[in-house]
């Protein structure tokens, strides 16, 4: 053999055509290949690439808040966003809407024996990007591999770590009799975009997951001046679950206008043929505030003149309600109550 | 939505809820029962007993295909899928009824089932082409809405020769629950239900035609005004039915002008007396035995009936006893009434029937109207 | 009763298939079980299947009906 083999080589990950296998997860060389050739490649910062088993982080100002989400959504790639980015969203809203500055992330990953590398190299991207646009920072991760059947692709889950300033104190019990309620956009959007790939339908205009960091807005929001009482952001369950939380952890009632509440033309319609009602869809990047009534005005105006705020809404206003029913003025005129779904909504044919 | 969104004009409602009150005799009472499932839910997601006078009452009955479906129907299609290995795809209405032993096709999945939901028969189709080495099997429920598909369904696989597709019939009539509730004691004899008429069902009579029903408007001289899907429909609908007690008449009204004729559809009717044929007797859930009530396949397309393919063989099963709603999908309690309504029996755990479709009496009451059983004053 | 809704044929293709469009949305259907659709004709659909044509004048006519009871009654209470 004549060809002369440069010292140090080592093999390259095949990224392109590559896949995971049992020994990526194994704690050897290979695993170490790949958080070295796939993961560090989009991910370095000072932590990551202190190599230790922990990242000592310095002191923030105020409170600690820490929230964690494990996401196992089904596609992984799906019109507006991926795992990925959806993974960074999730974790760094929950920690946003405590009132906190979100600032670093962990990641855990649970690779599928065969999943392919490109596909994986995607997601790692899309992270990173979220990651870098919403100003936090992945500094511990970790990667483990199952057989083939005993994962979806892959599962992902972060941790976010913040920090609340003395003074902010937001919590789904302080909601009042005359306060207000608003979201900050149209609802429906990300489980519409997931069910209608599904379901095999087709659109003029793409419903589009609203997959997005939030971190801007709740800043915007707190630095109105208003009083918030409690921000929080209605994934699974859509609208109608975390609504029905709020009154039941408050112990108050909530009555809504059907009109006032933002949906766009495309997902009525997705939901008409499936027989789904918007209010239980989830959403992945909105968020629902409430807030003393006199602020209201101030607040609306604040989030609309954030980009993730521009379609907020008005759209109902806590009352007393020992039974802490959520009601809602329907646009026909009559009354019903939103009430939380028992599991996950299935379209009907009935 | 064009078709959909004028028809659910509060504006319009407005009007229609004056003409209304401005019509019903003051002292007398109007129950007018709504046969179809999808017509109780419209009612109570868009709230319309609201714009209603307070002497109108609705009366939800059983047409809802998911909530007169048997436990023992459900126990069949469970066992397809755990003990014949089979490929069981449904609606999603079906999913979690509860059945035997604890058990319903979503914890049959859990249980590693290979349950699927479909949209449609169609997709059932695909997969069975897809699988040849799999028995698929279609539970096909639903009325004389949902039959006609499931005809067109079989007869493809037949001229496919698709030999692992098969059908668990359980397809209903809507005639026959009607005739049930109408020979029952406490509307015919005792009083008890007073019923002055019905809302006829939206699109079963687009299939089935307007004609049906007037058997039953001039033998039980009952009004049936048929209405269509969307809240103003039902709302003019009830208009129709109370001039219609007020001048003293009792015929087939058709509100649903758009979209059903006398004759209805032809085309779909053949396809499915092609295909189906009526059995004899009936368990419905709640109403007991129904005599020509529903329908099976034919001998011709007796390779496509899942019931001879396994050779199943139906056991009735009794519905808890503390569970009223037999006495509910004929209007003869309300949901209220059951002395398990909301505390065990909700939709989280459903006992019976009504609770469990989304359009069932119980369900839409719990989901969208209990507010209104506690309430002193309205906001 | 069973969950049916209003849509606009968009295509017509083989095989009794057609794409319907609600609202923006497109669909696959089925047209077995009707005849003589055209594409701008409105059906209803349930479960994937097309049950029967929506006649637009008689639309108008029940829509105008239903107006007018709501003229009706604030004309007799003025």
């Amino acid at each position: 053999m004549s060809g002369q083999v440069k010292k140090g080589y080592a093999r390259p990950l095949d990224i392109k055509h590559g896949c995971v296998d049992m020994s990526h997860g194994g704690g050897g060389r290979a695993m170490v290949q790949l958080i070295a050739d796939l993961f560090a490649e989009h991910l370095s910062n000072e932590y990551l690439a202190q190599g230790n088993d922990g990242a000592c982080l310095p002191q923030g100002e105020g409170r600690m808040v820490v929230s964690t989400d494990s996401h196992v959504v089904s596609p992984l790639f799906f019109p507006g966003g991926d795992i990925g980015g959806l993974s960074v969203h999730g974790t760094v809203n929950d920690v946003a809407v405590m009132g906190a500055t979100p600032l670093y992330l962990t990641a855990g990953f649970i690779l599928e024996e065969g999943f392919p590398l490109a596909d994986l190299a995607r997601i790692v991207e899309s992270m990173a990007k979220a990651a870098k646009d919403a100003g936090v920072k992945l500094v511990a991760g970790d990667t483990k591999v199952v057989e083939q059947g005993k994962g979806d692709g892959v599962f992902i889950t972060t941790t976010g770590v913040g920090f609340l300033p003395d003074g902010i104190h937001l919590s789904g019990n302080l909601a009042q009799p005359g306060d207000v309620l608003l979201v900050s956009g149209s609802v429906g959007d990300h489980g519409m975009a997931i069910m209608s790939k599904r379901e095999n339908l087709s659109f003029d205009a793409p419903i589009l997951s609203d997959s997005t960091a939030l971190n801007g807005l709740t800043a915007a929001m707190l630095a109105s001046g208003a009083t918030i009482r409690v921000m929080r952001d209605p994934t699974r369950g859509g609208l109608a679950a975390t609504i029905n939380e709020i009154a039941h952890q408050s112990g108050v009632g909530i009555h809504l206008e059907e009109a006032a509440i933002p949906v766009k033309p495309e997902v009525d319609a997705a939901c008409e043929l499936l027989g789904l009602d918007p209010l239980n869809i989830a959403n992945e990047g909105k968020l629902i505030a409430i807030c003393a009534a006199e602020d209201a005005e101030t607040l609306l105006a604040a989030m609309r003149t954030h980009p993730q705020g521009q379609q907020a809404a008005i759209i109902g206003k806590v009352v007393e309600d020992p039974h802490g029913f959520v009601q809602m003025k329907t646009k026909f005129g009559g009354r019903r109550m939103v009430d939380w779904l028992s599991g996950e909504q299935l379209p009907r044919i009935c | 939505m064009k078709y959909v969104d004028e028809f659910r004009d509060g504006e319009v409602a407005q009007g229609l809820a004056r003409a209304i009150a401005a019509e019903v005799w003051p002292d007398r009472r109007y129950n007018f029962m709504e046969f179809c499932g999808g017509h109780t839910h419209a009612i109570s997601r868009y709230g319309v007993p609201d714009l209603l006078p307070p002497n109108v009452r609705m009366i939800h009955g059983p047409g809802c295909p998911v909530c007169v479906l048997p436990i023992g129907r459900i126990d069949l299609a469970i066992k397809l899928a755990l003990e014949n290995g089979v490929i069981l795809c449904t609606y999603a209405d079906t999913m979690r009824v509860p059945a035997s032993d604890g058990l319903s096709l979503m914890r049959a999945k859990a249980r590693g089932g290979d349950v699927r939901m479909v949209y449609a028969v169609t997709d059932a189709l695909k997969i069975a082409r897809d699988n040849p080495g799999k028995d698929v099997v279609f539970f096909a429920i639903g009325f004389e809405t949902t039959t006609p598909p499931t005809a067109v369904a079989v007869r493809q696989a037949d001229a496919e020769q698709l030999k692992n597709f098969s059908v668990l019939c359980c397809h209903v009539l809507t005639p026959s629950a009607i005739m049930n509730i109408l020979e029952s004691p406490e509307v015919r004899d005792l009083g008890t239900v007073p019923l002055d008429g019905f809302i006829g069902p939206a699109h079963v009579s687009t299939v089935i035609g307007s004609r049906p029903y007037e058997f039953f408007a001039e033998e039980y001289r009952k009004p049936v005004v048929i209405a269509g899907f969307e809240p103003l429909d039902v709302m003019q609908a009830i208009r129709m039915l109370v001039r219609q007690v007020n001048e003293g008449r009792a015929m087939v009204e058709n509100e649903f002008t758009r979209a059903v004729t006398p004759e209805g559809n032809a085309k779909a009717q053949n396809l499915v007396s092609e295909v189906f044929e009526l059995r004899r007797s009936f368990e419905w859930r709640g109403l007991g035995e129904v005599p020509y009530s529903a329908l099976k396949i034919r001998e011709r397309f007796a390779e496509y009936d899942a019931e001879r393919r396994f050779s199943l063989e139906y056991r009735p099963v009794p519905d808890n006893k503390a569970c009223a709603c037999g006495a509910i999908l004929r209007g003869v309690k309300k949901p209220t009434d059951c002395k398990i309504f909301g505390t065990v029996c909700t939709p989280e755990n459903p006992m019976g029937s009504c609770m469990v479709s989304s359009e069932g009496a119980c369900a839409a009451h719990y989901t969208y109207g209990r507010h209104k059983d506690v309430e002193e004053t309205p906001p | 009763m069973c969950l049916a809704i209003p849509a606009r044929v968009v295509e017509i293709a083989a095989d009794d298939q057609a794409i319907v469009d609600l609202g923006g949305v497109r669909k696959n259907i089925s047209l077995a079980l009707v005849e003589d659709v055209q594409v701008g004709d409105y059906v209803i659909v349930h479960v994937g299947y097309a049950l029967t044509r929506l006649d637009p004048e008689e639309a108008e006519k029940t829509l105008t009906l239903m107006a007018e009871a709501g003229l009706t009654e604030q004309a007799a209470a003025s």
